[in-house]
């Protein structure tokens, strides 16, 4: 077993184990630091694929603002512990097992298909960041200001939810 | 180098998980996270194609996704910081009225 595949196996540990983490911690702020892991170590992954600047802005962005904003809000909401309901009957029953199925149908039907894709594999030159800059400002110049646009209307739209209502 | 269908199911792992987060989670905060959580699962898919092509285009559509996720979580949690100031809940079975 030569080294890359042992990082894959440790870091894909590291986000399954992070991810039920999410699932089985109670405390809202638990869930997000166990987020923060698999974050990391999806970073892991995708630098070993050599898509570096995807590896870095997904530490940026995802790992560093995006998870602040939902410790930021956790604390100033001041959230507890989860409370416990009785779930319904049938979730108890069937819900483990059709997510189990659900997960079984998704990476049997992806990886069959990744069959035919396997003929174009071949080992040759990984992501250079120059060529991603390339593609991202000449064919896909439209999309990138469109998404600053929505970023902009996405800041509007937080100041006016969150904003304290005035005179009331 | 490392099989492309070990990323493609770990992605489904994940997104399996991710889905399984956003069903049994009651608090309102966790349910957003588990939307992020299957982002990421997808974007790894997204990844992992892009490199077995030899195309950047997933890449580029990663970085969208990080974008369109960025956007999402300031609009949701401006909505998550209404809703528990209007109901003094984080429970998402509490929140059952669509008017007070």
């Amino acid at each position: 077993m030569h080294a890359p595949l042992i990082i894959f196996f440790v870091l894909a540990a590291m986000c399954i184990v992070g991810a039920l983490s999410l699932i089985i911690q109670r405390h809202p702020i638990h869930s997000a630091l166990s987020l923060i892991v698999v974050m990391v170590a999806l970073a892991g992954l995708y630098l070993l694929m050599g898509a570096e600047f995807v590896a870095a802005v997904q530490i940026i962005v995802y790992g560093g603002a995006i998870m602040v904003l939902f410790v930021f809000v956790i604390m100033l909401l001041n959230a507890g512990l989860e409370e416990r309901t009785n779930l319904s009957k049938l979730a108890g029953f069937a819900g483990i097992p059709l997510a189990v199925a659900l997960t079984g149908l998704l990476a049997a039907a992806v990886a069959r298909s990744e069959d035919a894709v396997q003929a174009a594999t071949q080992t040759g030159a990984t992501a250079p960041t120059k060529a991603l800059a390339n593609l991202l400002f000449q064919d896909f110049v439209y999309p990138f200001e469109l998404t600053s646009f929505l970023i902009l209307v996405a800041i509007l739209g937080a100041i006016v939810l969150a904003a304290p209502r005035g005179e009331s | 180098m490392v099989p492309t269908h070990y990323y493609v199911i770990l992605s489904a792992i994940l997104f399996g998980l991710g889905v399984v987060a956003f069903i049994f989670k009651r608090n309102i905060i966790t349910i957003f996270m588990s939307i992020e959580l299957m982002l990421n699962a997808v974007n790894l898919a997204f990844v992992a194609f892009s490199q077995v092509w030899h195309r950047l285009d997933g890449q580029v559509f990663v970085l969208f996704v990080i974008v369109v996720a960025a956007a999402e979580a300031a609009v949701g949690l401006g909505i998550i910081i209404m809703i528990t100031r209007n109901r003094q809940t984080l429970n998402v079975e509490r929140v059952d009225l669509l008017k007070l």
